[in-house]
C-alpha cells in the first residue's frame, strides 16, 4: 500500500485523491410528482406528524428468488426489533398498513420515470418486471420494496467525458424514521408508498467535487422536467465511495448535495485509514488467521464502580462482560476519521445489531478518557490474563443482548484485519458517518408475484418523447452563443418557459436577452415586490410574449402587464393602454417642457433624462421610450434612465 | 438436443430466439441489441405472460424483459441454475414435549416460487418448517404429513373426508395435538366439515393458514404457525378450530370455533372472525387465554367418532331481488337433494319463488333457510311471507352461517335420505352451529369515522 497519510478536507488535491485511488458513484433517489401513490390510489405528498392508530410487526428474513438469505436480512433479524407504524388515515390505505394486494402501477408516475430515463440517455427495457427488494429494518411495513429497473446504460455529458448512468428503477418511498431506541422503532407512513425513481451513476468520479457537480446536473436534469418534487425529503442521494484496496461502502440519505463532498473526503480516508491498520495489525503479526479474542464475564468482579454508565449497569443488575483483542493495544485509539477513532467502529456494531443505543455502549483499555479506576482495569486485566499488549472492551447488557454485543465486538476486531467491511453507513451532521447495516447484496431480490410483467408499449415512448424538454446541456450551449447573461443561462436551460424561449427568439425573433430576461428576471422582480406568482404561468407568459412580438405591447409596459396579469390570473389584450396619438404626444412633450422650466438647478447633461423621465411616467405603455428619445431628438442613452 | 423443459415458459417468437442461440433458461449470457448489450441470467418465463420477450436477471439482482425481435445474438457464458430450497434442520427431539402433528393440504404456510405460473407455491417437511420457523421446536416434537398440495378454492368434499379420516389415525396413534395447514379461502368450510366429521375429538385440533405467503419477511405465516403449534400443544380445548390473526399486528391469534368463525376480509391478515358469537380464546407466543369457559376440555382417551361422508348434490342460493323460480326448478331438475337458501333479512324470498319451493319439497329436495345478513337467526314466523315458506317446506336454520349450513346439509345427506332424519341432524347443535342465545358482545361491527371508536383503535395497536 502506498505511504500517503490523509490530510484535512480542503487541503487534499486532486493528485492526493489520484493517489488513494479515490472512486465514487451515485445513487439519487428522486420522489416523482404524481396525485397519487405508486401501487394504491392513497394521496401522494401529504406530510403529517399526527397519527390515527399504531400497527406493530416484526420481520423475518426470507430466500432469495436464487435460493439465499442476504447477509443484511440476516443482520437485521439479529437484533430483533419491535417496529411500530404509526398511521394517518388521510395517507394510508390498508395497502400500506396490511399489505393488500397491490393496484396496477400508477401509469403517471411510469410516464415521468420513462421521460426522465430518456433524458439520461438510457436504454428502455422492453419489458417492466416489478421486484421486491427486501428491506428487513422495517422501513417498509411488507418488508421489501415495490420496484423495477425500467433503464439501463445512459450517460451525462461531465467537463470532457461521459458519466455513466447505469440503471434506473421506479420504486415506491419507504416510511419517515421517528425514533429508534433499545429494541423499539418507531415510523411515519405518510410517505410510504409515494412514487420515486433511483438513478444510479457509475463510479466514475475522482474527487469529492466531482461527486457533487455530478449530483448537481443530475437534479437539474430531473427539474427541468418540472415533475419531480421539490423541497426538504423529495431528493436523496445514497454516495458509494471507495479507496484503491478498499470497498465500496455507501453512504446512505444525504439530503443536500452540499453535504457530499466533506462525506466522501471523510468516508476516503476512514477507508485509508482502516487499511493502514490492517497493515498494522499485519506488522504486529495479527491476520485473519492468527488473530485472536476471548470474552468473559466480569459482572462479579466489578462491585462498585463510579462511573456512571456502569454504576447505573450494576444497580439494573445487567452482564458485564470483558473482551481481550490481543496485541491490539492503542489500536482503538486509531484515528478513522476527523476527531473519530476505531472505537467508534466497534460501538457502532454494538448499537446497530445489539440494540445498546445508549451511547457510551462500551469502554476499552486504550482509552485516556476517565472510565472505570486503573486498579479496576488491573483486576479485570488479571482476571482476563491480558498482557500489556492487549486491549480489553468491556460491554454491559441484559442477558437476551449481551451475547450478541460480545459477538459484533469480536467480527468487527477481526474484520480489522481483513480490511473495510462492505457497509452502509449514515451520514452525520459534522459530515463524518456511523454505521447503519452491513450492505445489502443482489440477493435480496425475489419477483413479486402479486403483478404481472408490464409490456412497455412503443407508441407509448414515442408519446413521452414529444413532451420531453430538451437536455439541458443543449440548450446552455445555443444561450452562450446567443449571448445569454451567465447569470441568467443556469436558470433558464431549466425553466418551464425554456421552450416558449425558444419560440419566442426562434419563431417570433424576439431579442434572446429580452426574452431571458423577461422569462427569468421578471417573475423574480415580481416576487420580490411581494406578488404571488403561483399564478404566473405559460399560457400566460406565452400570450405577453407574442404581443409584444406582434408590437401590440411595448416593452415598458411588459412589467406592468405581468402584474396586472397576475392579479388577474390571465393576460387579457384590454389591459393594453390605447397608443397615443401625434397630437397628444406634442401636448404631453408641451406640458412636460413647462414642468421642466420651473425646476431649478438642472445640469443641461441631465435635462433628457428627466424629462424621459416625466414623460415615462405618463405614458408607459401607450408609446415605447424609443420613439419618445426620437421625437426629442435625444441621443440613445437617454433610454436607460427612463425604464 | 434440448427440449422444450429446457425453455421453461417460453413460447412463440421469444422460444425460436433462444432456441436459435441455444441459449438454454439458466444461461448466463450476454445479449446483444442493436441499442446494446444486456448481460444476465436467462430466467423461466411465466406460462402465462406473452410470447415476445424474455426475462434476464441482470447482476443487481433485479429481472427485465427484452423483446425477442430486437435480440441480434446471444453469447453462452455459463450456467446458473437456483435452486429454491428452503434450509432444512432436521426438527429437534425432546422426549418432554408433546407430540404434534401437522397435515398439509397446501395454502401458503411455506412457500417457493414457481416459475411456470409466476405464483407461489407451498413446500412443506419438518425440516423446512425447522429451517424457516425454529420456534415451533420450542413447544412440541413435530411430525408432518403432507395429505394434499393444493389451493384453497380447490379443496372440496373428497378432501374433507380424507383429512378427517387422517385425524382419526393420529388421534388412534395419540399424537396430543393435530394443526392442519390449510390455504385461507375456504379455510371456515373445511372447519365447519372437520366439526362434523370429527366429533368428541380428545384433543385441540387447529386449522391455520396464511395471509400473506411466506416469501415476505412480514408474512404472518411464521406468527400463525407458531400460534397453532402452541394451541396443539398446550391448549386444554380439544375442538376444531381456527388459528390466525387477531389484529392486523404482530400480536396475537384468535382461536374461533370451526362452525362459527368465517372469512371475511378478501386481503387483510385479520380477516378471520367469530361471527354471532364470542371466539373461545386468543393465543400469543407467551400464552393462551381462554374468553369463554364452554369449551370441550382435552381428554386422556381416544373416543373420537370419524363419520366422514357427504352428499355432493347440495347447493347454497343467494337470494337477490327479482330472483326468477327457474333457479331453484333447474337445481330440482338437475338431481340436487338439498339447497341453503341465504335470505334477506330475517329468512324471505320474494312471493313468485313460492311454487318452485313447493315443487322442491314434492321432489323431496331439502330446503334450508339462512340469513345473508350473517348475524341473527332466521325468524320466519315473524312476517307472513316466512309463514308461508315455513308452509311450504323451507325449514329455518336458526344461526347457522349459510356456508355452515350448506357444509351440514351435504354431511346430513351424506347420512340419510329420510327428511326428518336430515332435519333432526340439521336442527339438533353438535359443534356449536346453532346456539341458543346471541350473546350481546356477539354482534360488534364498529363503524369507523365515529370518535368513540376512532378513539379505541387510538389506544389499542390494530
Ligand atoms: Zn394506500
Amino acid at each position: 500500500m502506498k505511504e500517503f497519510i490523509f490530510k484535512p478536507f480542503g487541503e487534499m488535491t486532486e493528485a492526493d485523491y489520484q493517489t488513494v485511488g479515490f472512486k465514487s458513484g451515485l445513487e439519487i433517489h428522486q420522489q416523482l410528482l404524481t396525485d397519487k401513490k405508486l401501487f394504491c390510489r392513497c394521496p401522494a405528498g401529504i406530510y403529517s406528524d399526527n397519527y390515527d392508530a399504531e400497527i406493530l410487526r416484526h420481520m423475518r428474513p426470507t430466500l432469495s428468488e436464487l435460493g439465499v438469505y442476504d447477509g443484511t436480512a440476516l443482520m437485521e433479524f439479529k437484533t430483533k426489533k419491535e417496529i411500530i407504524y404509526r398511521i394517518n388515515r388521510n395517507t394510508v390505505c390498508t395497502y400500506e398498513m396490511d399489505d393488500t394486494p397491490p393496484f396496477l402501477i400508477n401509469e403517471d408516475a411510469l410516464d415521468i420515470a420513462l421521460g426522465i430515463g430518456m433524458l439520461y440517455n438510457c436504454k428502455l427495457v422492453d419489458e417492466l418486471h416489478i421486484a421486491r427488494k427486501q428491506y428487513l429494518d422495517g422501513s417498509i411495513p411488507t418488508g421489501f420494496q415495490r420496484t423495477a429497473i425500467y433503464a439501463v446504460d445512459g450517460w451525462i455529458p461531465y467537463k470532457d467525458r461521459k458519466v455513466k448512468i447505469v440503471q434506473m428503477s421506479i420504486e415506491e418511498d419507504s416510511c419517515r424514521e421517528v425514533a429508534d431506541y433499545n429494541h423499539n422503532r418507531i415510523y411515519l407512513t405518510d410517505r410510504l408508498g409515494m412514487p420515486l425513481i433511483e438513478t444510479v451513476t457509475g463510479p466514475d468520479m475522482r474527487t469529492p467535487q466531482e461527486v457533487a457537480e455530478v449530483g448537481w446536473i443530475c437534479a437539474k436534469l430531473v427539474r427541468s422536467t418540472h415533475k419531480v418534487r421539490r423541497g426538504i425529503g423529495a431528493a436523496r442521494q445514497d454516495v458509494n465511495v471507495s479507496v484503491e484496496g478498499g470497498t465500496r461502502v455507501e453512504i446512505k440519505g444525504v439530503p443536500k448535495i452540499g453535504m457530499i463532498p466533506l462525506l466522501t473526503h471523510n468516508e476516503a480516508m476512514r477507508q485509508w485509514n482502516l487499511l493502514r491498520l490492517r497493515e498494522e495489525l499485519k506488522r504486529r503479526g495479527i491476520t485473519p488467521e492468527t488473530f485472536k479474542a476471548k470474552d468473559f464475564d466480569i459482572t462479579s468482579l466489578i462491585k462498585k464502580p463510579h462511573y456512571i454508565p456502569l454504576k447505573n449497569a450494576v444497580e439494573s443488575k445487567l452482564k458485564i462482560r470483558c473482551v481481550v483483542l490481543k496485541g491490539f493495544k492503542d489500536l482503538l485509539r486509531w484515528q478513522t476519521q476527523t476527531d473519530t477513532y476505531f472505537s467508534k467502529e466497534i460501538s457502532d456494531r454494538v448499537r446497530v445489531i445489539a440494540c445498546l443505543t445508549t451511547i457510551p455502549n462500551i469502554i476499552h483499555s486504550d482509552s485516556r478518557t476517565d472510565t472505570i479506576t486503573s486498579s479496576d482495569w488491573l483486576k479485570v486485566k488479571k482476571h482476563v490474563e491480558a498482557t500489556d499488549n492487549d486491549t480489553l472492551i468491556i460491554v454491559w447488557a441484559n442477558d437476551d443482548d449481551i451475547q450478541t454485543a460480545v459477538n459484533e465486538i469480536i467480527i468487527r476486531s477481526k474484520e480489522a484485519t481483513i480490511g473495510i467491511p462492505s457497509e452502509t453507513r449514515q451520514a452525520l451532521s459534522d459530515g463524518t458517518n456511523g454505521f447503519e447495516r452491513i450492505l445489502p447484496g443482489a440477493d435480496r431480490m425475489y419477483p413479486d408475484t402479486d403483478l404481472p410483467p408490464k409490456k412497455i408499449a412503443e407508441d407509448r415512448i414515442d408519446k413521452i418523447k414529444s413532451g420531453l424538454p430538451e437536455q439541458f446541456w443543449k440548450r446552455k450551449a445555443w444561450y452562450k452563443e446567443l449571448k445569454i447573461p451567465p447569470d441568467t443561462i443556469d436558470e433558464l436551460s431549466i425553466s418551464k418557459y425554456a421552450e416558449l424561449f425558444k419560440k419566442a427568439v426562434s419563431e417570433w425573433k424576439i431579442n434572446p436577452v429580452t426574452a431571458a430576461v423577461i422569462l427569468v428576471q421578471y417573475p423574480k422582480r415580481l416576487s420580490k415586490s411581494s406578488y404571488v406568482i403561483d399564478s404566473i404561468n405559460e399560457e400566460m407568459m406565452l400570450s405577453i410574449l407574442k404581443a409584444y412580438a406582434d408590437g401590440k405591447l411595448t416593452y415598458d409596459f411588459i412589467l406592468t402587464a405581468m402584474k396586472i396579469s397576475t392579479e388577474l390570473g390571465m393576460f387579457v389584450e384590454e389591459i393594453i393602454p390605447e397608443p397615443i396619438s401625434e397630437n397628444d404626444l406634442e401636448k404631453e412633450i408641451l406640458f412636460a417642457e413647462q414642468q421642466m422650466a420651473k425646476l431649478k438647478f438642472i445640469k443641461d447633461k441631465n435635462a433628457g433624462s428627466i424629462i424621459m423621465g416625466i414623460l415615462m411616467n405618463k405614458l408607459r405603455g401607450r408609446i415605447s421610450a424609443k420613439d419618445i428619445a426620437q421625437k426629442l431628438n435625444l441621443p440613445q442613452r437617454s433610454l436607460k434612465n427612463a425604464k | 438436443m434440448p427440449n422444450n423443459s429446457d425453455y421453461k415458459g417460453y413460447k412463440g417468437q421469444a422460444l425460436e430466439t433462444l432456441q436459435k442461440f441455444n441459449a438454454l433458461v439458466w444461461s448466463d449470457v450476454e445479449i446483444s441489441t442493436a441499442d446494446g448489450d444486456f448481460k444476465g441470467l436467462i430466467l423461466p418465463r411465466s406460462e402465462t405472460a406473452d410470447e415476445f420477450h424474455i426475462v434476464l436477471k441482470i447482476p443487481v439482482g433485479y429481472n427485465i424483459g427484452i423483446a425477442a425481435k430486437r435480440i441480434q445474438s446471444i453469447n453462452i457464458l455459463g450456467r446458473k441454475e437456483a435452486h429454491y430450497k428452503i434450509p432444512e434442520k432436521e426438527f429437534p427431539y425432546d422426549p418432554k414435549k408433546p407430540r404434534v402433528k401437522l397435515l398439509g393440504t397446501g395454502g401458503t404456510i411455506a412457500s417457493r416460487l414457481d416459475y411456470r405460473t409466476g405464483a407461489v407455491i407451498p413446500a412443506f417437511s419438518p425440516g423446512e418448517l425447522y429451517g424457516s420457523v425454529p420456534e415451533l421446536a420450542d413447544y412440541c416434537n413435530l411430525e408432518t404429513e403432507k395429505l394434499y398440495g393444493e389451493f384453497s378454492e380447490n379443496i372440496g368434499p373428497k378432501h374433507w373426508k380424507g383429512v378427517a379420516e387422517a385425524i382419526g389415525k393420529e388421534i388412534e396413534k395419540g399424537v396430543q395435538g393435530i394443526v392442519i395447514g390449510h390455504g385461507t379461502d375456504i379455510m371456515h368450510h373445511t372447519a365447519a366439515a372437520l366439526s362434523f366429521m370429527v366429533q368428541n375429538p380428545p384433543v385441540p385440533i387447529v386449522m391455520v393458514g396464511s395471509q400473506r405467503s411466506s416469501d415476505r419477511p412480514s408474512s404472518d405465516a411464521a406468527l400463525n404457525l407458531i400460534h397453532s403449534v402452541k394451541t396443539a400443544s398446550e391448549s386444554d380445548i380439544a375442538e376444531v378450530m381456527v388459528c390466525m390473526f387477531g389484529p392486523t399486528s404482530d400480536m396475537y391469534a384468535l382461536l374461533h370455533r370451526g362452525t362459527r368463525v368465517r372469512k371475511m376480509h378478501s386481503s387483510y391478515r385479520s380477516t378471520f372472525r367469530t361471527i354471532g358469537d364470542i371466539p373461545i380464546a386468543t393465543v400469543s407466543r407467551e400464552k393462551i387465554t381462554p374468553i369463554r369457559n364452554d369449551y370441550k376440555r382435552r381428554r386422556k382417551d381416544k373416543d373420537v367418532i370419524i363419520n366422514p361422508v357427504f352428499e355432493e348434490k347440495v347447493s347454497i342460493v343467494y337470494y337477490y331481488p327479482n330472483m326468477q323460480p327457474d333457479i331453484i326448478d333447474s337445481l330440482v331438475d338437475n338431481g340436487y337433494r338439498g339447497i341453503v337458501i341465504a335470505g334477506t333479512g330475517l329468512g324471505h324470498v320474494n312471493k313468485p319463488m313460492y311454487p318452485a319451493l313447493k315443487r322442491a319439497k314434492e321432489k323431496n329436495v331439502a330446503v334450508y333457510m339462512t340469513v345473508q345478513t350473517l348475524w341473527g337467526y332466521v325468524q320466519m314466523y315473524v312476517y307472513d311471507t316466512g309463514r308461508d315458506m315455513m308452509e311450504l317446506g323451507v325449514i329455518p336454520a336458526a344461526n347457522m352461517l349459510p356456508e355452515v349450513a350448506y357444509v351440514k346439509l351435504g354431511w346430513a345427506l351424506g347420512q340419510t335420505d329420510d327428511p326428518e332424519k336430515v332435519k333432526e341432524i340439521m336442527l339438533t347443535p353438535i359443534a356449536g352451529e346453532i346456539t341458543e342465545r346471541e350473546p350481546s358482545n356477539g354482534y360488534l361491527i364498529y363503524q369507523g369515522g365515529l370518535p368513540e371508536v376512532e378513539d379505541f383503535i387510538r389506544q389499542f395497536r390494530k
